[in-house]
């Protein structure tokens, strides 16, 4: 190997790095990126604490109406039920909706009354991307449930 | 007031005493996101519906705060109990305070 050789492999050898370095910054800053473009479960928890407060959700009573895969995220079906009796001393008083991947978590929030009857009600929402759909239930008694489901999203909505 | 916004609502025109009804609305709305950038490469000021309100003869029934994560052409249904012939009321509130209202009778038999 003659030394003019070994110069070009080891300036090669340092291009590769380079290029190894340079990808990793690129791939750090789509990483960043993403994470100020869109929420995270930390952004959800975080809006989920201040509708409700520093009360711990339990599991269940919520069923979702969701679609798995959502081909067009700009109109995704979603519809929520929660199981109460809906009279005037038990009933639910609102359901927050969040999406843990759009660029806010907030969604909607629908308030229900013993009037309502039933706590169940569906809505349209956009989805930038496959992600969480979050619930939380609000009940008059003060207790507080959460439920959550993936939707895959084929084309992502919010105006890309 | 943004243009050509329409509500539609759906309410049964008779129901039984206690019956607990379906009621759909639309309302025609581009709910702008404020995310969106238009052909000049601006973002498109947020424009949306924020607030919906259904009421049955001056009663609250079902409300809701919307995000600009809501659809374009927003739809929303729920349910009511009705234990009385009346009327539904619904009230969509624009971010600029443009009020939109529909309203539909209920007989109860």
């Amino acid at each position: 190997m003659s030394t003019k050789q070994a110069l070009s492999a080891l300036t090669r050898r340092e291009a590769l790095l380079l290029a190894a370095g340079a990808t990793m910054v690129v791939a750090g800053g789509v990483v960043l990126k993403s994470g100020t473009a869109h929420a995270d479960q930390k952004m959800v928890d975080d809006a989920v604490m201040k509708m409700i407060g520093k009360k711990k959700p339990a599991e269940g009573k919520i069923t979702f109406d969701l679609p798995q895969i959502a081909e067009n995220g700009n109109t995704v079906p979603v519809g929520v039920s929660v199981e109460s009796p809906m009279t005037a001393d038990n009933y639910v008083k609102a359901v927050h909706l969040f999406a843990d991947g759009n660029p806010s978590p907030e969604v909607a929030s629908l308030y229900f009354t013993p009037m309502s009857g039933k706590a169940s009600a569906a809505t349209r929402m956009r989805l930038a991307k496959t992600q969480n759909v979050v619930a939380v239930a609000e009940m008059s008694d003060g207790s507080v449930f959460r439920a959550q489901q993936e939707v895959k999203v084929t084309i992502g909505g919010c105006g890309g | 007031m943004a243009k050509n916004v329409k509500p539609r609502v759906r309410v049964p025109k008779k129901a039984a005493k206690g019956d607990i009804i379906e009621i759909k609305t639309l309302i025609s709305h581009k709910m702008e996101s404020g995310r969106r950038k238009g052909k000049d490469g601006k973002l498109v000021p947020r424009s949306i519906i924020n607030k919906f309100s259904a009421t049955f003869n001056g009663k609250p029934v079902f409300s809701a705060d919307w995000a600009p994560s809501v659809s374009a052409n927003p739809y929303m249904s729920f349910f009511a109990k009705v234990d009385e012939s009346g009327e539904f009321a619904f009230e969509w509130i624009d971010d600029d305070g443009s009020v939109y209202k529909s309203a539909a009778k209920i007989t109860v038999a």
